[in-house]
């Protein structure tokens, strides 16, 4: 029988949340790198046994860890302990160096900073992990300050796809509340060349030709927050989603707007339709049904919590425009926590399954796709990601 | 030898409980005594100070000997009470902020 692996990162460590198809009974093991923040975490679909950590804290810097056994153990790659003189572990794998260098590193230096002056590229930390669709050792991560960074040895050492920063749009980009982040890579199942990944605050980009070029794909989105509203860059993105089966069509959920492109990025339209609100961070799609789409709404750019303390996922199985809450089981009045980018995912069973992690500690699941709800857990750490591993 | 205190999250990550002893090559300096201490545990370059400018994290400090010695220049001999290993030298993480949220080690994830 089936089974799924609820990879949570929180503020203050990593937790696995296990069950088998029904999704009734969880272990819950944790927490893992206690006191650290986990931004995400998230495991090989070709070995799923291997899982890729961020572990990341504001006074010790970044950390890469890694599993090759579902989580049992962990090791930093690169990073062991020294065994002997001659034996010294490279201990790169927390080392995130931006491309300089005149080949192939960006001329540019610069990004837009809050005020508008210039400011240079400073690495914080690494958003997002996704490892690659066909080879385990090979792994994507989104930085803060943006960029994209990329290993072939499993985490060991880590190299810049430097096109992306460099291809002449970077003075314009700034950070978002949160930094300027690169926290959305999505990968295209049937083009190993394509890449989608998103900026807040610079917008969505695509490269086609495996990182060597890149371009904005921006067109359609409408931000009234910013200067130009239609500009080609400088949009709040705050994720993307895709179906694996139908990599053209894309879903996203910008600062205010849910958006859907069916050229790839090319175009954008609003699909925002009878949502209450279409402000939020977290929005996903269904593993079977491609026109069916979650979102969770938040009240506004102010209030990050439920409209009037609902805890709401909205529904849409007209890929759009055409949304219904889905509330059983979720909490219905005094809920005031936020559900952050990263903290929405779905399963592939049969049945698909739904899940999303809160900052107030809670992690729902839906094993019915939305139409009832429970908590698996509800009283860890904020979470910051939620992924879910689907096990033969 | 020398003996290095290292903050809680540290020693985890370095998967070390108590002090780090540490041989270091006279004369002692803290340059020398943080090369030792990445030599021995290569999972904390970076953790302390940066990979490339290797200058010290902004939210942590060095003390030995109720001194304060962050702002001293790293190639400077260290306290003789730390180079016998009668005093450790101190990593500690600068308090930031009295909660959550309020510092600026503490990301506001948006």
């Amino acid at each position: 029988m089936s089974r799924v692996r609820v990879l949570v990162g929180t503020r203050k460590g990593a937790f696995v949340l296990t069950a088998d198809g029904k999704r009734e009974h969880w272990d819950v093991s944790g927490p893992f790198f206690a006191g650290w923040e986990i931004y995400h975490m998230k495991g090989s679909p070709v070995n799923p046994d291997r899982i890729y950590v961020s572990q990341t804290s504001g006074w010790f810097g970044q950390i890469i860890q890694r599993s090759d056994d579902g989580g049992q153990s962990w090791n930093a790659p690169g990073g062991g302990q020294q065994k002997s003189p001659q034996g010294w572990p490279a201990g790169e794998s927390n080392r995130f160096v931006y491309d300089t260098s005149e080949k192939t590193g960006a001329p540019l230096t610069t990004h837009q900073w809050y005020d508008g002056t210039q400011h240079p590229w400073e690495f914080k930390r690494v958003w997002h992990l996704e490892p690659s669709l066909s080879d385990a050792e090979a792994v994507y991560a989104g930085v803060e300050d943006a960029a994209l960074f990329r290993s072939a040895d499993g985490g060991h050492s880590w190299q810049e796809l430097a096109a992306l920063r460099g291809h002449g749009t970077g003075p314009r980009w700034q950070p978002g509340a949160g930094g300027m982040c690169l926290h959305t890579i999505v990968l295209d199942p049937k083009d190993p060349e394509r890449i989608y990944i998103a900026i807040s605050a610079a917008g969505a980009f695509r490269t086609d030709d495996g990182g060597q070029t890149w371009k904005p794909i921006n067109k359609g989105l409408v931000s009234d927050t910013i200067p130009e509203p239609k500009a080609e860059v400088g949009h709040c993105v705050h994720h993307i989603a895709m179906n694996p089966k139908r990599p053209g069509v894309l879903f996203m959920q910008k600062h205010w707007d849910v958006m859907r492109s069916d050229d790839a990025g090319d175009s954008w339209r609003e699909v925002s339709g009878n949502l209450p609100t279409d402000f939020g961070f977290a929005i996903d799609v269904h593993a079977h049904e491609p026109e069916t789409v979650y979102v969770a709404p938040i009240t506004s750019d102010s209030l990050h919590y439920p409209v009037d303390g609902k805890l709401q996922v909205w529904r849409s199985r007209t890929g759009g425009n055409e949304w219904e809450p889905m509330t059983k089981g979720l909490p219905q009045k005094d809920c005031y926590v936020n559900v952050l980018r990263d903290a929405m995912a779905v399963d592939s069973l049969d049945e698909c399954g739904v899940y999303f992690g809160t900052t107030g500690g809670q992690v729902y699941v839906s094993p019915d796709a939305g139409e009832q709800w429970k908590p698996i857990v509800h009283d860890l750490p904020a979470v910051l990601s939620v992924e879910v591993q689907t096990i033969a | 030898m020398i003996r290095v205190e290292l903050p809680h999250h540290l020693r985890t990550l370095a998967q070390v409980s108590g002090s780090v002893t540490l041989e270091v090559a006279e004369p002692v300096t803290l340059q020398r005594v943080l090369d030792a201490l990445e030599a021995r545990y290569p999972v904390l370059r970076g953790t302390i100070r940066d990979h490339d400018t290797q200058q010290r994290r902004a939210f942590l400090r060095f003390f030995a000997c109720e001194e304060d010695l962050s702002h001293e220049p790293v190639d400077a001999p260290l306290p003789e009470a730390v180079v016998t290993g009668k005093e450790p030298l101190l990593v500690i993480g600068a308090i930031a902020g009295g909660s959550e949220g309020s510092g600026e080690a503490v990301s506001e994830r948006y």
